[in-house]
């Protein structure tokens, strides 16, 4: 425990210095506000319609993978800790043996993703 | 007392790490400018000594705390306020794992660590924490309520998921190598020998570790998310005064933790090639000795340079002067350092501590110079790059960095299993 104490007082700074700033800049600024101003900034013109339009369905898909395929990544870190431990052990051919398999079946799903081009962009 | 050490200890690194943003805005100010053949910012200057610009970096800051902080009229205000302060944090905290040095041990007091805090789950803190950066490029785009603002805000945050999934795959293999997550065992894995830093075996890594990197902070080969040519300035389009200096700080912050992580994952940390810190601690005195001599030798060739340049640079006003100002007493420090060198060299011993102290200020001393190499670096590819195009961008992300983490892994896990 004693070891993340350091952490929460960075995190404690971290809040403090980005707070601090937003209130400073707060009081310290002068307020001027003109209808101008407070509109949407698009170089000068009026904006038409909403700026809270439907986007492509890309970015989703994006996420979604994104989502997937990170989880694998955390699933590779303590299998790449322990390999060491296990090769030490004679046990070396069995854990890199399953993660052939890991790595084929990941590769396999993104093989699978990019056939159905939900990677393509053009 | 442990607890004030550590907290005191905190604020120093905090307070280091975040000075080099204002030195890193310089370095890209100025950097810029030579690699475009101009001169780059010179005119700010206190009692007319310039630095060369440095005062320029000051001014951003007074100048950005008093403009007028214009919250528009259409926006989300809760979100709009909050996104740059969570940028801000996230970069802020990222630092808390890094390494600078190994612990230091006086006597028998308990080791003094040179970070803030050695977590065992090192490296997987720093994924973590930074990949909650996301929400706040994300929310900039979205609260602001602005169509710039919110294509910038979803480019980006496609962008920094589709590089993190390559990132993290690309370390893979030094875990492997390292058997641990902390980042202080990693840089010990490595040692002082040149040949065992990752940078050599570990090289594909290291160019998909470097490229994710340049794509998480958005910078300039992979910065469409605030591309000025069609996105006026993405997210951050309708932020002012020091809610922009905010992701302004925050993206410099996020440039010098990545410099950091490079240093210590590719690049030994705090260990200097062929250099063994055992053989500093044995031989501190001599180190000392040449420490001194190069010091003093240094200043003097420094300083008498700049003394040159007085001769040669003729504007008829105080700017003359400025070389003198730091170039006499440059040579007046280094002939004293020298002088000084000559009369007590050889009658100066070191404390019973002094071995652990230079070896330590050693160690701070090359792993900021590593770091600062790659800060120059990321500005380097900034000014000589042009950008990508989006689906060049994705292609590059998923189709070959991915591929080639993954391939990576199995041939790291190949060759530890056969040697």
């Amino acid at each position: 425990m004693q070891a993340y104490f350091p952490i929460a007082v960075l995190f404690g700074i971290g809040i403090a210095l980005s707070g601090g700033f937003v209130l400073l800049s707060t009081f310290i600024g002068k307020k001027r506000p003109t209808p101008e101003k407070m509109g949407p900034y698009e170089c000068g013109l009026d904006p038409i319609g909403s700026p809270r339009q439907r986007f492509s369905v890309k970015f989703y898909l994006i996420a979604m993978l994104f989502i997937l395929f990170d989880i694998e990544v955390v699933f590779l870190y303590p299998w790449a800790l322990v390999f060491k431990d296990f090769k030490a052990a004679g046990l070396g051919p069995l854990i890199f043996g399953e993660m052939v398999v890991f790595l084929i079946v990941l590769g396999g799903g993104l093989i699978y993703v990019w056939k159905r081009s939900a990677l393509e962009w053009e | 007392m442990d607890y004030t050490v550590a907290a005191l200890k905190t604020f120093l690194i905090f307070f280091v790490v975040i000075n080099i943003v204002p030195l890193l805005i310089w370095l890209e100010r100025k950097g810029a400018a030579y690699i475009q053949d101009r001169r780059g910012p010179n005119r700010a200057a206190i009692f007319g000594v310039r630095l060369g610009g440095l005062i320029h970096s000051l001014n951003d800051v007074v100048k950005l705390l008093f403009k007028e902080d214009i919250i528009p009229s259409h926006v989300n205000k809760p979100l709009f306020i909050l996104a740059p302060m969570i940028a801000m944090f996230v970069a802020t905290i990222t630092m808390a794992v890094i390494p600078f040095g190994d612990p230091v041990v006086i006597g028998s007091h308990a080791p003094f660590l040179l970070q803030v805090a050695d977590l065992n789950v090192g490296l997987l803190y720093v994924f973590a924490v930074s990949s909650l950066g996301v929400y706040g490029v994300m929310l900039a785009g979205w609260a602001a309520n602005n169509k710039y603002a919110l294509l910038g805000g979803l480019r980006s945050a496609a962008q920094m998921v589709s590089y993190e999934v390559s990132m993290g795959l690309s370390v893979v293999g030094i875990f492997l190598m390292a058997g641990s997550l902390r980042l202080s065992d990693i840089v010990n894995q490595q040692g002082a020998n040149l040949f065992h830093w990752n940078i050599f075996l570990q090289p594909v890594a290291f160019f998909i570790f470097l490229a994710a990197l340049f794509a998480e902070t958005n910078r300039l080969p992979f910065d469409l998310p605030e591309g000025e040519s069609e996105l006026v300035a993405g997210f951050h389009v309708e932020y002012s005064s020091m809610k922009f200096a905010l992701f302004f700080m925050a993206e410099y912050a996020h440039i010098i933790v990545g410099s950091c992580i490079i240093a210590t994952l590719f690049f030994g940390g705090w260990n200097i090639p062929f250099v063994s810190s055992e053989w500093i601690k044995m031989n501190a005195d001599l180190v000392l000795k040449i420490l001194w001599m190069g010091l003093g030798l240094f200043s003097v060739v420094g300083g008498s340079l700049l003394c040159r340049r007085f001769k040669k640079q003729r504007y008829g006003d105080l700017r003359d002067f400025e070389p003198l100002v730091f170039g006499v007493p440059g040579v007046l420090t280094g002939f004293g350092l020298l002088g000084l060198f000559a009369i007590f060299g050889n009658k100066v011993f070191l404390p019973e501590w002094g071995p652990s102290v230079l070896l330590a200020a050693i160690q701070i001393g090359v792993f900021l110079a590593k770091v600062l190499f790659f800060c120059f670096f990321f500005i380097w590819v900034r000014w000589t790059l042009p950008r990508f195009r989006y689906d060049q961008l994705m292609k590059l992300g998923w189709k070959i960095m991915l591929p080639l983490a993954l391939a990576n892994i199995l041939v790291t896990a190949w060759v530890a299993l056969v040697n």
